[in-house]
């Protein structure tokens, strides 16, 4: 583990920005997801290196919780967004987003 | 209970009539009449009460003032908006009094009339409905208290007569004119809309309290003076637009001749003896206000007598028996506006009166005739008529003889108190052209009178084997009305100098009159007094003989032959031919305005609207078209997927925070 809270926010940022080009460049809804998830921890990460670094002791315990937090949030949101993306292959046979265009309508 | 308790049923029971007769009255069928004539008849009778009450000084004083009799009665409060307090409130002083003598009594006449008259038209409770809603707005006209109550008042007259003149709708003509006089109407109105404002504002000029009272903001404006912010003569002026649109003054005076349009019975009651009347009531009314402003004074009776000449000119050539009365009325009217102008208050409010007497009689008498020839008008189609309707001859020659100003019947004494007072009072032009018109008045009724009642019969025979006198049910109202028309002069106008009418109406123009400072000299019948008197008879008497020498006569055993021939040589005569002409043709007023107001008034009118049209909704419109363009132009970003959103999000959240980053780490 190393000493530089830098180091740790380098590599949330470069999670993140991986995360992001999936999401808007993969075109398989599965795959977005993952980036979701991908982005999600991202942040996670980046949110445990401010409370670990932090001097105060509150903000430490602080910083846990909310990571928790997102991490159930991330829980819920795969299961749900999951759920959608069967509910739409169902519907159109495939797992491509650019064949998902009903909100143009 | 004083009689002053009835006051509020004048308006109530007319009103009541007409709502009663309206929703009921058709099927009532031809007793229809029954209400409106009855109601009337309770209004004539509450009238004369409360006249006798007020002019025989047995009414209480009114508060405030040392002389005035009359009943002032507040009846509810219409609306109480902060300062803006509207009360609907009678006044009954001598003024009023005259007016409800006038319009009562011609009124019912006029209903009673209207039952013979009527009796044939499919519209027959259609018209009493109409005719009770005149009575109602004439009589809250003269009664109300309040400047507002009496423009309401206006209006309904206004509508009355609109509705009266359109009665029988379907004929175009008489749509027409109903529109012509309501629009005429409407710009008089304008004026006295902006005349009402104009007193409210300058009520408040020194304590801060509005007041729309009619007494009381008079008084409050005179004694303001110069405090006032907008000009007593201005304010003046502005009321008298109004009296000027339905009085039917010059250069509004067109809409008279064509309300002709209406039932006969409607040209007698409306468009002559009373609604007419009105702006010589407002400015009697308001005389103080018009006293305080000389100039204005000379305006009104300037205004006055040049319509009397313009309509006197005009009916010496009208050939439609309606039309010479009603030219004839426009002029009577110009004669109480020049006396309204000089000063004298009280002469013209007698020749209002005795007017309404004798010109509700001639029309009511003209309405007769027309019924016996079989609805012709034309009185070149007419002639030798006084031995197959003698009451209608008889009294229509009453009638005839009395607006001519032949002693002693009323229309002498009240024309000849206006010349007269106009002479003293110095505005020897208004006399020196009143006497030329009285000529003319009794050079054209007498026309009339050859022309209709006189000579040989010159229409087709079938109708002159057929005309016979109206039912008793038409000729008593013209015998009642040709009583006033012989005595109301010789009641109200004796003695001379110091007549009963003076000492009834003196209380409320005197205040008018030492504002003025009108000249009081004693009469003197043997010196000036007497000479002008023998002045205008003699000119009535030389426009009644040149008459019967162009038109001919037959009374007793006198018989002159008509001169068509004269006429015609006189009339094509050079110089003369042109005045024929123009009187023939009105002056052309009809022809002027149609250019003026339809020809170019058109066309300013349609540039206006090229320019509202273009330019005002060219704008709206253009926004609204680029509004649609750049809908239909952003309307491509929504893809609907999902990932063409995200970008958008993600630019935007790149956009942020580059610019923070970049702000934040520029040096201050």
């Amino acid at each position: 583990m190393s000493n530089n809270l830098d180091a740790y926010l380098i590599l949330s940022g470069i999670l993140f920005a991986i995360g992001t080009f999936g999401f808007l460049a993969r075109r398989n809804a599965i795959s977005m997801l993952m980036s979701i998830e991908l982005m999600l921890n991202a942040v996670n990460l980046a949110i445990v290196a401010f409370a670990a670094f932090s001097r105060a002791v509150d903000a430490q315990a602080q910083g846990s919780v909310i990571a928790l937090m997102v991490m159930a949030v991330a829980a819920a949101e795969a299961t749900v967004g999951l759920a959608i993306v069967i509910a739409i292959y169902r519907n159109k046979k495939t797992p491509l987003v650019d064949e998902y265009d009903a909100m143009s309508q | 209970m004083t009689i002053d308790a009835f006051i509020p049923l004048l308006v109530i029971l007319p009103i009541g009539g007409f709502a009663l007769t309206a929703f009921i009255g058709r099927r009532l069928g031809k007793g229809a009449h029954w209400i409106p004539v009855l109601v009337i008849f309770g209004a004539w009778v509450i009238a004369m009460g409360l006249a006798y009450q007020v002019l025989s000084g047995a009414a209480p004083l009114l508060s405030g003032s040392e002389d005035v009799h009359g009943y002032a009665l507040h009846w509810f409060t219409w609306i109480p908006a902060d300062q803006f307090v509207v009360d609907v409130g009678f006044l009954v002083d001598p003024l009023t009094a005259c007016l409800l003598i006038v319009v009562t009594t011609i009124g019912l006449l006029v209903h009673i009339y209207s039952v013979g008259y009527m009796a044939h038209d499919p519209g027959y409770w259609r018209f009493f409905a109409y005719l009770n809603l005149f009575m109602f707005s004439m009589l809250l006209l003269v009664l109300a208290d309040s400047w507002l109550v009496v423009f309401v008042a206006w209006e309904l007259v206004g509508l009355s007569s609109y509705l009266l003149i359109g009665f029988w709708y379907r004929k175009r003509s008489a749509a027409l004119a109903a529109k012509k006089a309501f629009i005429v109407n409407r710009v008089g109105d304008v004026g006295f809309a902006l005349g009402i404002m104009a007193i409210w504002i300058n009520t408040a000029a020194v304590d801060g309290i509005h007041t729309l009272n009619v007494r009381e903001s008079i008084e409050k404006l005179l004694a303001q003076g110069d405090a006032n912010p907008i000009p007593l003569f201005l304010t003046a002026l502005l009321v008298f637009a109004g009296a000027m649109g339905k009085s039917a003054q010059f250069p509004l005076h067109v809409w008279l001749p064509d309300a002709m349009e209406g039932p006969t019975p409607v040209s007698a009651l409306i468009h002559a003896a009373t609604m007419v009347n009105a702006g010589v009531y407002l400015v009697a009314r308001s005389n103080e206000l018009f006293a305080s402003s000389p100039s204005a004074m000379v305006i009104v009776a300037g205004i006055g007598i040049f319509t009397a000449i313009l309509a006197a000119s005009i009916a010496m050539t009208q050939t439609d028996i309606k039309r010479v009365l009603a030219y004839s009325t426009l002029s009577q009217l110009g004669y109480m506006f020049a006396a309204l102008g000089v000063g004298a208050f009280t002469a013209a409010i007698f020749h209002l009166m005795t007017h309404g007497f004798f010109k509700g009689l001639l029309f009511l008498g003209s309405g007769s005739v027309i019924h016996a020839v079989h609805e012709e008008q034309d009185m070149r189609r007419m002639g030798g008529l006084a031995g197959k309707i003698p009451i209608t001859y008889a009294t229509m020659l009453v009638g005839s003889i009395a607006i001519s100003g032949i002693p002693p019947l009323a229309g002498f004494f009240s024309k000849d108190e206006i010349l007269g007072e106009a002479f003293k009072f110095g505005f020897y032009w208004v006399w020196g052209i009143g006497l030329f018109v009285a000529f003319l008045t009794a050079f054209y009724m007498f026309r009339l009178m050859g022309l209709t009642f006189w000579g040989v019969f010159r229409g087709p025979k079938e109708v002159w084997d057929r005309i016979h006198e109206s039912p008793g049910v038409m000729t008593t109202p013209l015998i009642l009305l040709a009583i006033p028309s012989v005595l109301l002069g010789l009641a109200l106008g004796l003695p001379l100098g110091d007549s009963t009418l003076h000492h009834w109406l003196e209380p409320v123009f005197v205040h008018a009159e030492e504002l003025l400072a009108l000249p009081h000299e004693p009469y003197a019948l043997a010196g000036i007094d007497g000479g002008l008197i023998l002045a205008s008879v003699t000119v009535a008497a030389i426009g009644v003989a040149l008459a019967w020498r162009l038109f001919g006569a037959e009374l007793g055993g006198i018989r002159l032959p008509a001169r068509p021939e004269v006429v015609r040589d006189v009339s094509a005569r050079p110089g003369l031919a042109f005045l024929y002409r123009a009187s023939l043709n009105k002056w052309w007023f009809d022809e002027l305005y149609h250019l003026l107001f339809i020809v170019i008034g058109g066309r300013i009118a349609s540039a206006l609207w090229w320019f509202d049209r273009e330019v005002v909704d060219g704008t709206v419109n253009d926004v609204g078209r680029a509004t649609i363009g750049a809908g239909r132009g952003l309307r491509r970003v929504q893809t609907g997927r999902v990932q063409n959103y995200a970008l958008g999000i993600a630019l935007g959240l790149i956009v942020m925070a580059g610019s923070y980053l970049i702000l934040a780490g520029s040096p201050r």
